[in-house]
């Protein structure tokens, strides 16, 4: 396409918007509806999977060594159990740290309970290490793993947190694959509907076109820059009032519910916006692009 | 210029629009295509046009043979022809000097070819003075005028007419053949389906007379 004739295809798409002014309305409605769903339930998915994430990386398991066990040996145990598959971190607990720890698990209210023991650590052979996962499906593995190393007396787990845990990830993603999907779905046909209202309306404007010898390309290209202003404009709108609304449903939410600072914390809007902004911006386009682009195919048949 | 080899159409099975018909139109003619509603007229110009596809037979136009011409080349092939309808089909929310750089702008004309061109097929069909006024602004022979204009503003070989005179009064009628008669004087090839008897019988052109699908008369003269 000749450069004189893509600036007359971009004047035409948007004079195409202003004569349906109407139509390219509830266009840019129907987009900014479904990005705006997308987009909130995007941001609602994205920050439970960080609350999940964060509730992962606290559930740890915990290895015994065996008694006479060297310094040397429970090193490397530490090291291969660093470099395993799903493990985030690996914390060395001394014996004095889990005695220490105990009393203030257990004698904190009454600490004259734990002077009998005087300077005798009843924990003397419960060093450990602390491993710490970064996917808690992998959990099973480590332990299988970490059971079978040399020096390693017990492997301590909590099978059902992890178990619950796996399955609200698994739970999450399938619903938001499955929801988002759908509001595509939906988006497409919206708009495809839109374009081919857009379209009949100009039925003869494209015949006359197709009479006097325009090639195909000329005859989509107006529409298609139609579609994708209105997909521009319909993922635009919904993102900015997302933006401002984000900060104020988060404060809200931990206004309403105090209890929930102690246990969760959300996403910044700006971590939100590294993924929404651009995938939002896709789907704008992509969905602009492919509803009037498939629309438009069908009526050059002339 | 425009040759037809035993072409048939059929809409749906068995029944014929056109049947077997033969056609040979030389360049710079000037034709009527007459008949009764159903004859088949409007087929044959939508199948020299390639909106149809024949089911049998062969069409050359311009050296080119229709049946093997590949889409994308339709619209340089279309290029070669201007079309004019009886309802006008003008942009009714463009004026009329819009709707003929229109027809220059889909070919990809030039700014400094379509501001000489555009005036000079106003002034052509005598609407140099009306170019801002929008088509509804117009009288049916002055909407029609601007229909040629546009056909002939990118100056091809062939003008089809599909009953050009068909929402017309007898005074706008004469106008409007008067035109194709000057655009065929300059060369142009032009083909009109018409019903106008007197048009026809006092023009004293190629009449070709169809009925039910086939040709029954071809000769110059008058109707029938």
């Amino acid at each position: 396409m000749k450069l004189r004739t893509f600036g007359y295809t971009m004047k035409q798409g948007v004079k195409n918007i202003g004569r349906n002014k109407m139509f390219s309305i509830a266009s840019i409605a129907t987009m900014t509806a479904c990005i705006f769903l997308f987009g909130l339930f995007f941001a609602i998915v994205i920050n439970f999977n960080y609350i999940v994430k964060k509730a992962e990386e606290g559930v740890a398991i915990t290895v015994f060594f065996n008694e006479g066990t060297s310094q040397a040996q429970k090193d490397k145990i530490g090291e291969q159990l660093n470099a395993t598959d799903g493990v985030l971190k690996v914390n060395y607990i001394s014996a004095e740290e889990a005695w220490s720890n105990f009393q203030k698990d257990y004698f904190a209210d009454n600490p004259e309970l734990s002077d009998g023991f005087m300077e005798d650590n009843p924990l003397a052979n419960s060093d450990s290490y602390e491993v710490y996962m970064s996917d808690v499906s992998r959990q099973a593995d480590v332990v299988a793993f970490a059971e079978s190393l040399d020096g390693v007396r017990k492997v301590n787990k909590s099978d059902v947190v992890a178990k619950t845990l796996t399955s609200i990830n698994r739970l999450v993603g399938y619903v938001s694959i499955g929801i988002i999907t759908i509001l595509l779905v939906v988006s497409i046909f919206l708009i495809s509907n839109t374009v081919t209202m857009g379209i009949t309306i100009r039925r003869e404007e494209i015949a006359i076109m197709k009479y006097i010898g325009a090639k195909d390309g000329l005859v989509r290209a107006p529409f298609i820059f139609e579609g994708l202003m209105i997909g521009i404009l319909g993922a635009i709108l919904p993102l900015a009032l997302l933006y401002f609304l984000y900060d104020k449903a988060i404060t809200y939410v931990l206004d309403k519910f105090s209890l929930l600072r102690n246990i969760v914390s959300f996403l910044s809007v700006r971590e939100v916006y590294n993924i929404l902004l651009p995938v939002g911006l896709a789907l704008g386009v992509g969905i602009g692009f492919l509803g009037s682009f498939f629309t438009i195919r069908k009526h050059l048949k002339v | 210029m425009i040759e037809l080899i035993d072409v048939t159409k059929e809409y749906s099975k068995g029944i014929a629009a056109l049947n077997g018909v033969n056609l040979y139109v030389d360049q710079g003619e000037f034709v009527f295509i007459v008949g009764d509603s159903g004859s088949g007229k409007s087929t044959l110009i939508r199948l020299i046009l390639k909106e149809l596809e024949p089911t049998d037979g062969t069409i050359i136009v311009n050296g080119q043979t229709l049946n093997t011409m590949k889409h994308r080349r339709i619209p340089l092939y279309r290029r070669g022809i201007g079309v004019v309808f009886q309802d006008f089909r003008l942009l009714k929310d463009r004026n009329i000097y819009e709707n003929i750089a229109f027809a220059q702008r889909v070919v990809e004309k030039p700014a400094r070819v379509i501001k000489k061109k555009v005036p000079a097929a106003l002034s052509m069909v005598g609407l140099a003075q009306k170019y801002k006024s929008f088509p509804k602004e117009l009288s049916g022979g002055e909407q029609q005028r601007v229909a040629i204009a546009r056909a002939i503003v990118n100056e091809p070989a062939i003008l089809l007419a599909d009953e050009p005179t068909g929402n017309l009064d007898p005074k706008n009628s004469w106008e409007i053949m008067k035109l194709l008669e000057e655009a065929n004087e300059r060369g142009t090839t032009v083909l009109v389906v018409t019903h106008n008897q007197e048009i026809v019988n006092e023009m004293r052109k190629r009449v070709v007379t169809m009925k039910k699908g086939v040709i029954v008369n071809d000769k110059r003269g008058g109707y029938r």
